[in-house]
């Protein structure tokens, strides 16, 4: 059980390597989705079976792996564009940046003062990988739609360290996350494709400039 | 001694003898994919016979250097075959730091067959020396962080040790980091050796060729040792990937060697496979992948390192 949790963990961090190189931005939705589809598995192999873990891994799994990929490809499809053109930061460069904050994300969590049961627990440190591969989507990329992905991936990031927790965080709480970030994606599409209507591009930069 | 005079002896022999073979394995794979009969699988042996027992042309511009491409070529993938373990077969020659040897061994090679190209004076051979260059050298960094790695986990600076006996136990400690290097030493594989997705070795469009173009001057037996210097360099590389891939030993010599013939006929194969499902990636899309393959690679020494 263990070694299948390291493993997984594992392939959440390869595929933020992934999403961080990748142009296409169909690719990229599904990675999204799939690491989402993985995410939903851990609180069944962290926790074991129960009530409590069989929700939160369903709705997880629900809302991660298929309704919000869903939203997004619907929203690419009604905008026909297919990759990220030019990036703020170019696709090496955040892959340098991506991984160096993952090998600080590793020595960060070695330091942190954890209690002994997570001391060696990957949970730390691919949920704060995560979080910056997230942040790094956000600020590198143009597109909204790719700025959506890179607050998706946030979001992993913050489900995996609640993972920790599961067991002393209530469903309410849990919910009410999953359930904001269903409405974000939402507003999000909303509003991609408003932009999109406005100035016929997807660029946020468009966003910045004031009009007469 | 004598285990040493038989080590070498069988290291040369499965080198000499099996290299030209695992070329004929990949063809094979992807004739069958395209429902084809194919070139039968001693194909590169006839090659190579028939290639030095040809006459040489040498353009007039050329000088020696030209003419050590090959040779030197052909003396580095043999060189460096003595400092790894062939399966279970230790390898001959070994001591501390030869792993840097063993690289900058392929790197000596890389210079003479670019400068021979470079020697022609053609600009058109001159454009496959720097695209070789380029990717040789961004795949470089992933070979020494592979190294690394299993220099940590053994615990000693020789090759023979790095991937000895103690590699089957490292597997227990450290799967996830062995996992992942065993993946990037399978990508330096198909890139030094120009497999596709990174070069096409069939290929002759201009555009295109990165290792083929820089020896399109050489002719007879100097192109007959280039070729079996590659398929050499070929084995070579591969043994590794089989090594990490196939730590086991079962203490019988002789079967020993035939899992690791097996190992390497085995990844002919998938080599064969991954040519006949893949297409070529654009020339701008490579040293991306590579600084990610290296990426990886360091990612994985993080990983051992925690």
């Amino acid at each position: 059980m263990d070694t299948l949790l390291h493993l997984l963990l594992l392939l959440v961090i390869l595929l933020n390597f992934f999403l961080l190189g990748s142009s296409r931005l169909a690719s990229c939705i599904r990675t999204t989705a799939f690491q989402g589809g993985i995410l939903s598995l851990l609180p069944l192999l962290a926790h074991g079976f129960s009530g409590h873990t069989l929700f939160l891994a369903s709705v997880a799994f629900l809302l991660k792996g298929i309704a919000i990929p869903y939203l997004l490809f619907r929203a690419i499809r009604q905008v026909h564009i297919r990759r990220e053109v030019e990036p703020l930061i170019g696709y090496v460069p955040t892959l340098i940046l991506g991984t160096l904050a993952t090998a600080g994300a590793f020595i960060f969590s070695g330091r942190l003062p954890l209690i002994p049961e997570h001391s060696q627990s990957l949970f730390v440190p691919v949920g704060l990988a995560t979080l910056a591969t997230g942040f790094l989507m956000l600020i590198s990329r143009r597109k909204a739609i790719t700025q959506a992905l890179g607050y998706l991936i946030f979001e992993n990031g913050i489900f995996i360290f609640g993972m920790l927790l599961t067991e002393a965080m209530p469903l309410m709480v849990e919910s009410g996350v999953l359930l904001d970030l269903l409405v974000g994606v939402f507003v999000m599409t909303i509003l991609m494709h408003q932009i999109n209507r406005e100035f016929s591009t997807m660029n946020t930069d468009n966003l910045t400039s004031l009009k007469e | 001694m004598r285990i040493t005079i038989l080590q070498l002896f069988l290291h040369l022999l499965l080198l000499f003898g099996l290299s030209p073979l695992l070329s004929g394995v990949i063809g094979k794979t992807k004739a069958l994919f395209a429902g084809r009969v194919g070139p039968p699988f001693l194909q590169l042996y006839f090659d190579i016979w028939k290639l030095f027992g040809k006459g040489l042309v040498i353009s007039r511009t050329t000088t020696w250097i030209f003419r050590a491409g090959p040779v030197v070529g052909l003396a580095v993938p043999v060189l460096a075959a003595l400092l790894i373990p062939f399966g279970p077969v230790g390898a001959p020659i070994s001591f501390s730091g030869d792993l840097i040897f063993f690289v900058y061994l392929f790197g000596l090679s890389r210079f003479f067959t670019a400068c021979a190209a470079l020697d022609t004076g053609s600009s058109f051979e001159g454009m496959g020396a720097v695209r070789e260059v380029t990717f040789s050298c961004l795949a470089e960094p992933t070979v020494f962080f592979v190294f690394i790695v299993l220099a940590r986990l053994s615990g000693s600076f020789s090759l023979d040790a790095m991937f000895g006996p103690t590699l089957a136990a490292s597997w227990h400690t450290a799967a996830p980091s062995l996992l992942l290097i065993l993946v990037c030493l399978f990508i330096v594989t198909l890139v030094e050796n120009c497999r596709i997705p990174f070069d096409d070795p069939n290929t002759h469009l201009e555009l295109t060729m990165i290792h083929e173009v820089m020896v399109l001057d050489h002719s007879g037996p100097d192109l007959g040792m280039i070729l079996y210097g590659a398929a050499m360099k070929f084995l070579v590389l591969g043994a590794l990937v089989v090594r990490l891939f196939l730590p086991v030993t079962t203490g019988n010599i002789a079967l020993d060697i035939l899992l690791f013939i097996g190992g390497l006929l085995f990844m002919a194969v998938v080599i064969g496979v991954i040519e006949s499902v893949m297409a070529r990636l654009r020339l701008l899309r490579i040293p991306q992948l590579l600084v990610g393959v290296s990426l990886l690679s360091f990612f994985s020494l993080i990983l051992l390192l925690r």
